[in-house]
């Protein structure tokens, strides 16, 4: 019991991660109606900057704001420059588009890094806590995510930024009709959402270790419960995430060797797609005709 | 408001099916003029070069059945390379284990991957966009550990050494053109096949479920029907170029097989013309090309010319290289051809 407890908790914490990321490309999509295959190598280099920015000296807690910022502010420029171009173009060349940047961005950071892994600095201690059901650590991710997600909750219901933000995404246009800068919303989407990554890169680093292929795990798992609790919604993003990492624990503890870990969970993610076709939160498509 | 999967249809089925010169001898003119140049090549080029030709080949096979699905039925799947490995472990079975002769591999290779992308099919059929986009991204992914864990069949991570094929006496060709001939005359066999589809009744409906599906099951169209049966052929035919590419290269290891080479067939597919049937050779020029280019170019970070290269292509012709150049080089040709009729 005490062991199915703890493996529950560490599978939370990795549940935040994949939750973060989540919900970075359910921003995404909804804004846009994009899945964005370079969220997670978005998110790597991301952390590369707080690495070398922590390596010259800054504190953690300033380099993971000035990585935010710088985040933001490439996510923003990404959307302008890159994505632009194909916002109405079909679905298929926005999908090009996105893979080519996955490998810009790989690629990149293997040249100007090296593809050798790094040690990157936990802001929190590593000891287990609560009779050892949980490692400060993992409560730290825990923690971390909670907060981004406060903030992110207070952000999109209670300013004018946000409500604008929303509008934009539900209904581009009467939302230009309404005065509302749609491109500069869509921009802002695509900030936010690298800055979310950024954290959740941050915050894995640590666990997983740093090197250009850090992400990619933790892509396809967070695509896994962005899908589980249906695409287009956040609190879906959220909790199929956790889910993710929670089953992801319990399988490759106590079923099956890790080698097919990812075949199982994806097995069980189909299924339920299967019968719910819009995950869980997700609402059907209804078409007019 | 909803996008489109990939552009649809604006001049009617013969710009879709890139056959905007449908009138007649010209264009048979060009299609011959381009077998008899594919059939000289390899007697001017070095052995090696042959060997990247006869995978270019291949890779236009793979990417002819994606378009079939992608293109014609904008079903968009990362998991193609899945179904090339099934087809490449089928002939690397049969032969290594029954001494199958390596041209009947290719039969019992179309036959399993038709049986296994109909099956595939069937869940797909309950998903759209960006979410097939993503189970199929997961299949690509399980396909080397699931490769590795039935490993007293597929031979785990060693793989399995293929016996060299031996090419027929009288012909007197050396092995290398000899299995470029073989690629190449199955090409064609898959073109023609193709074309009877995509421009026959099948072709019309798996186009008309693409554009607008509510239409077209309104007008009579069995919708899940035909999508379960382009989900087949097109992974047929990728079956078919993962057997081919098993011959040649000798070897299969799950190595190969990664989610790199469906992400290739995608932006193969993407890049060459996506609704098109010419689009598939010029995407099995860019899958086997470019990424050496991209290494010629700078060893240092040589995917990042890969994506800049997409990028390029993307930008400055979104509908593929044939999907936009056809068109015009069609129109021209009528231009000139009504311009001398005066």
């Amino acid at each position: 019991m005490h062991q199915f407890l703890q493996q529950i908790f560490s599978g939370l914490a990795t549940g935040a991660i994949y939750a973060s990321v989540a919900l970075a490309l359910v921003m995404i999509y909804r804004a846009t109606d994009l899945v964005n295959f370079a969220q997670g190598e978005m998110a790597m280099f991301s952390t590369y900057i707080a690495w070398t920015l922590v390596n010259a000296g800054l504190p953690f807690w300033a380099a993971f704001l000035i990585t935010l910022v710088v985040s933001f502010v490439g996510g923003m420029v990404i959307e302008r420059v890159l994505i632009r171009p194909v916002e109405n173009a079909p679905v298929l060349a926005a999908v090009i588009v996105t893979i080519a940047l996955l490998l810009i961005f790989n690629s990149t950071a293997g040249w100007l890094y090296s593809y050798t892994v790094q040690d990157f600095p936990s802001p929190f201690p590593d000891r287990p806590i609560f009779g050892a059901l949980i490692t400060t650590r993992d409560l730290g991710v825990i923690a971390v995510t909670l907060v981004m997600l406060v903030m992110l909750f207070l952000f999109f219901r209670f300013t004018a930024t946000g409500l604008a933000m929303r509008a934009a995404a539900q209904n581009p246009e009467s939302a230009r009709l309404c005065g509302i800068p749609v491109g500069r919303m869509l921009a802002i989407g695509w900030g936010l959402a690298a800055a979310i990554g950024a954290t959740a890169g941050i915050m894995v680093a640590p666990v997983l270790f740093l090197d250009p292929n850090m992400m990619g795990g933790v892509l396809i798992y967070a695509f896994a419960g962005a899908l589980l609790g249906g695409i287009g919604s956040p609190v879906g993003a959220v909790v199929g995430g956790l889910i993710v990492g929670v089953t992801e624990n319990l399988v490759g503890t106590y079923l099956i060797a890790s080698q097919l870990k990812l075949t199982v969970a994806f097995a069980l993610i189909i299924l339920v797609l299967v019968f719910r076709p819009n995950g869980l939160f997700g609402t059907a498509i209804v078409r007019r005709v | 408001m909803e996008k489109p999967v990939i552009a649809p249809a604006t001049e009617g089925l013969a710009g879709v099916g890139g056959s905007a010169l449908s009138s007649g001898t010209a264009r048979w003119i060009g299609i011959l003029a381009l077998i008899a140049l594919a059939v000289a090549l390899p007697f001017a080029l070095s052995k090696y070069h042959v060997f990247e030709l006869t995978m270019v080949i291949i890779y236009a096979i793979a990417v002819l059945g994606l378009n079939i699905l992608t293109g014609y039925n904008g079903q968009i799947s990362l998991g193609h390379g899945g179904f090339f490995a099934a087809g490449a472990y089928t002939a690397a079975i049969l032969m290594h284990r029954y001494g199958v002769p390596y041209w009947g591999t290719l039969p019992p290779a179309a036959l399993i991957c038709f049986i296994l992308g109909v099956l595939f099919g069937l869940p797909a059929l309950r998903f759209e966009g960006p979410y097939l986009a993503l189970v199929t991204l997961a299949m690509a992914l399980a396909t080397p550990q699931l490769l590795k864990y039935f490993d007293s069949w597929t031979g785990g991570q060693q793989g399995i050494n293929l016996p060299k094929p031996v090419p027929p006496h009288w012909l007197g060709l050396d092995r290398d053109r000899w299995l470029y001939f073989v690629a190449l005359i199955v090409l064609l066999i898959a073109i023609r096949i193709a074309a009877n589809i995509l421009h026959g009744r099948t072709g019309r409906a798996l186009v008309a479920i693409r554009d607008q599906p509510i239409a077209a099951a309104a007008m009579g169209i069995h919708t899940s029907r035909y999508k379960t049966i382009a989900f087949g052929i097109s992974t047929m035919f990728t079956g078919v170029a993962g057997a081919l590419a098993a011959i040649v290269v000798g070897y299969v290891s799950p190595e190969g097989y990664s989610l790199f080479l469906s992400v290739s067939f995608l932006v193969g597919s993407a890049v060459g013309g996506i609704a098109t049937i010419g689009g598939a050779i010029v995407g099995g020029l860019f899958i086997e090309f470019v990424p050496n280019l991209a290494n010629d170019i700078s060893d240092a970070a040589p995917w990042a010319i890969y994506g800049l290269a997409m990028l390029l292509f993307m930008y400055a012709m979104p509908r593929g290289v044939v999907g936009t150049l056809w068109p015009r080089i069609g129109r021209a040709i009528i231009y000139t051809g009504s311009k001398k009729a005066e």
